[in-house]
């Protein structure tokens, strides 16, 4: 063959190529003619509302308010007054001039696309501009909700919604660029639940393609199917007052219904606020840079110290492995003394037995029931007793995430064998080095919501349900998980002298020692422990945590307060009036509380200056 | 003088006019069809494109006229370096003077005309070429002749690629085809070929798809070229066993093949196969199609080890994005695969007879962006249907293939070689446009010749092709 002809087969093998994909595209494959009805036709999302939030007594925690957003299909724009349509909608005009601009330089690239114009323009503006829609062409409105707060309060509870970026878009294919998405708290955790599902109107564009009427007169629109809505295990009216109580406070409130494991109230404060949320998209580096840190739920991510209070699960653990019982009784000269070291104490009767040690909260009594549990001849050596203390702390949920539907729990801090074989060496530590542990100090971590679930452990006598927010999960394996009972593994004989110990800490007579008398609620047997964890950036964080009634726990509560001072002054106050407005719906005590409400001790809080 | 006249025109080539006539007065009638709305619905509106296309097609005719009664075709070889000089400065001045349209700055307006030096630079390239090409004593088998030859095309390649105008300059590629029939090896557009080849099997698949591929291609036409049934028997062996390597690893004592990378594979597979070759060479029991054969292979495996670094380093983000839509990497219908994921659907929705002139809904609506210039051919799909897309296939094949039937024919090897590059362009905007709107190739914008809107192209195209049929007219006039 010469190359003439050659050259001619090529030509007529690639002409070949051209004309079967020619014969794939217009002959075999449907998929085209189909698409190329939907092009003529035109699907108008219909955005479900989203779900509802209530709270235990069915009040709105949160809302929905019928907005609008303005969408826009820049090739049928024409020719418009944009003053009058800026009036309207009170837009800049130059952010205007200058978005109208760039869809006439891209006009290629967008071609018959529409976009949002103006988002989440009210009933009041739509209905402006309803009036003089036609003065506008290429624009349309179409109906959103936006969330509404009864309550102002709960604002990092509830969470923030926003559109979908690229990124969760990519991850998450069911979603379209618009939709809006539960970004944080309930609205995130719960976001299957609260979306709905979406319908559309079919148009159809006429010759013009300018007028649009409906398709089949709507035989074929789908109607938006409503979010579902959640009933919250919060108390709307506690929560807000929770937060009325943290204004001007760093820390967090946490309250439980022990029986339940339902989340009463849950404050971190500062916290974000109703306002914040409504405008996260503008305030969001403000928010993310707020020394204070708004944006951190100190409730379930903070792992502070919690002093004190942790005694109750020294004293649990150590009566159940058989090292004290309740009427051992050590000594305390102000302190415990050991091999050149001390841990000091504060003035008290000496000896002590167990419920005493509890109501008078003795370091002394603490270090020696710690001490003992590690020379626990049938854990030796002692990095099995280390061991097998970790996993009876871990079963408090201490160390470990509960699992509660707080998207952003963490576990906080239990220290393993490992780390102390780093700080001393393998082999070269002793009872007295990790000493700390007794009184809940050193490298021990909680959350505002472990250590109320402690509370409720005790008030329950030996169990926890994991607490949680929702008590309507539509799904079986969320309702199996938050009602099942997570036994502690401590015989509910043991809590008797703890529980004793607490009640006499609140309400032993004035003078004896009990070192939580300003819990004391007049008609409710409050059973409380405070702490007193020591801060390396100022003065001492505040803990108290309580349940109430003794008899028949109803509520137990967590308070937590950075740079407070000693437990009994600031969180046991605060705890008294969660607990008294939860039983008695309302607080006689109205000078305490305003005292209470008034108190700044955020001013105690070191700052870092952000450089 | 009336005789002459009339003979001369008996001379002209009817099927190429004819083709041509054919080819401007359809594209007309799409555009029209692109464009067309009630409103305005008077074809010769001339505030509307086909208003002015038609305007372009009159000067277009006007200007093949001209060509061929006026214009002495003896003068085309002497002026064309003079031609291909002042073009060349056109090239460049338009990279500082021009408007940049589209993101590339290859227009010169005049009023609000624009003239696109870009689209006249392939005439005289084609009639520089020629003229060097047809000196008495050019070979290309003489190195300083070659180079200068390839020089005259790289020279504007070069220009318009800084232009950013990579389109335009893809087309001047086609003109390998020129070299070929003048006198280059075959195997170096083979050898062209198995790397774009390669280049896709790598881009679609994976290195050891490309790597498999090429050992197999390699291994099947050394058996065809040197008759030696033994390497079919090794080749078949190595494809067969090559099928399996998914399914061995997953043998648990074997699960460590899964954590090789996949060019670690191609490294082993193509490693013995090659090593043997190359002793069967230098021992002299293979012959020298093979050793061309070594090389494509050698490329093609260095090529894929190289595509990664070709893709993301030489490559422009919109070329990228332009190709992983393409190969289906990434699916943005929305952005960057908007464009031809709507002109694959007017296309498609066309069927067997189409929906008839002026009936399309897809081009009507605007779906598709370029409608009436890169993407006229979405037009014709819809409208026409595969009858009317197939028919119009088939002229332009014709239109190609005669050019090259008579450019063979011509005595003069001006004229000859002149014919191969008109041929060679023809073929290339032809190719690559319908097979862009098609999704067969990442979008290049090039127009359709004769078919897309634009004065520049039409312009130039007629004179490319009158050119073409005025050499020819010679040739009848000097055999008669």
């Amino acid at each position: 063959m010469d190359k003439k002809n050659l050259l001619i087969a090529g030509i007529l093998v690639i002409a070949l190529a051209l004309a079967i994909r020619m014969f794939f595209l217009q002959i075999i494959d449907d998929k085209y003619k189909v698409n190329a009805a939907n092009n003529a036709l035109l699907y108008q999302t219909k955005y479900p509302a989203r779900g509802e939030i209530y709270d235990r007594n069915n009040n709105t925690l949160v809302g929905n308010r019928t907005t609008y957003d303005i969408m826009v299909t820049p090739r049928d724009l024409q020719e418009f007054d944009t003053v009058d349509f800026c009036n309207t909608f009170h837009a800049d005009i130059a952010s205007v001039r200058r978005k109208l601009k760039n869809y006439r330089d891209n006009r290629r690239k967008i071609g018959y696309q529409s976009f949002t114009f103006i988002k989440q323009v009210s009933a009041k503006d739509y209905t402006l501009f309803a009036e003089k829609q036609y003065k506008f062409p290429g624009f349309y409105a179409i109906g959103r909700t936006a969330r509404v707060y009864p309550y102002k309060a709960g604002a990092s509870l509830y969470g923030y919604i926003n559109e979908a970026d690229s990124a969760y878009l990519a991850n998450n294919p069911e979603y379209r660029r618009g939709d809006y998405v539960g970004i944080t708290g309930i609205e995130k955790s719960y976001e299957d639940v609260l979306r709905g599902k979406k319908g559309y109107n079919i148009m159809v564009r006429d010759v013009h393609n300018r007028v649009r009427q409906s398709f089949m007169d709507g035989k074929y629109d789908i109607e938006a199917e409503p979010g579902k809505d959640l009933v919250a295990s919060i108390d709307g009216e506690l929560q807000a007052y929770g937060e009325r109580l943290m204004q001007n406070k760093v820390g967090s409130i946490v309250a439980i219904e022990p029986q339940t494991g339902e989340i009463l109230a849950i404050v971190s404060a500062p916290g974000l606020t109703i306002e914040d949320l409504d405008n996260i998209r503008k305030d969001y580096s403000r928010l993310a840079t707020d020394p204070y840190k708004p944006m951190f739920n100190r409730a379930v991510m903070s792992a502070y110290p919690p002093g004190s209070v942790f005694k109750t699960v020294n004293a649990l653990i150590a009566q159940q492995n058989g090292v004290i019982k309740p009427e051992t009784r050590f000594s305390c000269t102000r302190g415990f003394y050991y091999g050149g070291g001390k841990m000091g104490c504060h003035g008290h009767p000496s000896p002590l037995d167990l419920k005493q040690s509890i109501m008078m909260s003795c370091n002394a009594y603490y270090a020696q029931t710690f001490r003992a549990m590690m020379k626990d001849p049938n854990h030796q050596p002692i990095s099995n007793a280390f061991n097998h203390w970790k996993e009876q702390v871990n079963k408090f949920g201490i160390g470990v995430k509960l699992g509660s539907d707080f998207p952003s729990e963490l576990a906080g801090t239990l220290p393993s064998t490992k780390t102390y074989d780093k700080i001393h060496g393998k082999g070269r530590w002793s009872a007295y080095n990790i000493l700390s542990l007794a009184i809940g100090q050193g490298e021990v971590g909680a959350t505002p919501l472990q250590i109320a679930n402690l509370a409720a452990i005790i008030a329950n006598r030996g169990y926890y349900i994991i607490p949680h927010l929702i008590k309507n999960a539509p799904d079986s394996a969320r309702r199996q998980k938050y009602t099942e009972k997570h036994y502690v593994g401590i015989d509910e004989e043991h809590f008797g002298p703890v529980i004793e110990g607490m009640y006499l800490s609140v309400n032993a007579p004035a003078g004896t020692g009990g070192t939580s008398w300003r819990a004391r609620v007049d008609g409710i047997n409050v059973c409380g422990k405070t702490g007193t964890a020591q801060n390396p950036h100022g003065k001492d964080n505040s803990v108290f945590m309580c349940f109430a009634p003794m008899e028949n726990p109803k509520i137990a509560v967590c308070v937590y307060l950075e740079n407070a001072g000693a437990g009994g002054s600031w969180a046991a106050p605060v705890a008294s009036l969660i607990v008294e407005k939860y039983l008695n719906r309302e607080v006689k005590r109205k000078e305490f509380e305003e005292a209470i409400i008034q108190a700044n001790l955020k001013q105690f809080v070191p700052v870092k200056k952000r450089r | 003088m009336g005789y002459y006249e009339r003979s001369q025109a008996r001379r002209v080539d009817m099927g190429l006019v004819l083709s041509y006539l054919a080819l401007v007065l359809f594209g007309w009638m799409n555009i029209y069809s692109a464009v067309y709305s009630e409103e305005h619905s008077f074809i010769l509106d001339f505030t509307q494109r086909y208003g002015l296309q038609f305007i372009w097609i009159l000067i277009s005719i006007g200007v093949a006229l001209f060509i061929l009664y006026i214009i002495n075709p003896g003068n085309y070889a002497p002026i064309s370096p003079f031609l291909y000089i002042g073009m060349l400065l056109l090239l460049a001045a338009v990279i500082f003077l021009g408007r940049e349209v589209n993101g590339s700055k290859s227009w010169f307006f005049i009023g609000s005309f624009g003239f696109q030096p870009a689209e006249f630079s392939k005439i005289t390239t084609s009639l520089l070429l020629a003229y060097v090409m047809s000196q008495w004593n050019f070979s290309l088998s003489n190195r300083k002749d070659a180079m200068r030859a390839a020089l005259v095309v790289l020279l504007p390649i070069l220009l318009i690629v800084l232009e950013k105008e990579t389109g335009s300059a893809l087309v001047y590629l086609g003109l390998i085809l020129v070299f070929y029939m003048e006198g280059l090896s075959g195997w170096v557009i083979i050898l062209g070929l198995s790397l774009i080849a390669t280049f896709i099997i790598t881009m679609a698949g994976s290195p050891l798809a490309a790597v498999v591929t090429a050992i197999s291609a390699a291994a099947l036409l050394r058996f065809a070229f040197s008759r030696k049934s033994v390497w079919l028997l090794t080749a078949i062996p190595v494809i067969v066993l090559m099928c399996f390597i998914p399914s061995l690893s997953r043998v648990e004592s074997l699960s460590f093949l899964r954590s090789l990378r996949s060019e670690v594979w191609a490294l082993i597979l193509f490693i013995p196969h090659t090593v043997l070759w190359i002793k069967d060479l230098f021992t002299g029991k293979e012959n020298r199609p093979s050793f061309f054969l070594l090389l494509s292979l050698l490329s093609a495996v260095i090529l894929t080890f190289s595509v990664n670094f070709i893709f993301t380093k030489v490559l422009q983000p919109h070329q990228r994005a332009r190709i992983e839509n393409l190969f289906g990497i990434t699916e943005d219908l929305q952005g960057i695969g908007y464009n031809v994921h709507q002109s694959k659907i007017a296309i498609g929705s066309g069927g067997l007879l189409g929906k008839g002139f002026l009936n399309g809904t897809q081009t009507k609506y605007n779906f598709v962006p370029e409608q009436s210039t890169d993407f006229i051919f979405c037009t014709v799909g819809e409208e026409w249907g595969f009858i009317g897309s197939l028919l119009l296939l088939a002229v332009y094949i014709f239109l190609i293939t005669r050019i090259i039937h008579l450019a063979s024919r011509q005595s003069d090897a001006f004229a000859r070689i002149y014919g191969y590059c008109v041929a060679s362009i023809f073929l290339m905007h032809v190719v690559i446009n319908i097979g862009m709107t098609m999704g067969l190739l990442p979008v290049i914008g090039i127009p359709l010749p004769f078919l897309s809107y634009g004065g520049s192209g039409m312009v130039s195209f007629t004179i490319l092709l009158f050119i073409f049929i005025r050499l020819d007219m010679e040739r009848q006039m000097r055999e008669n």
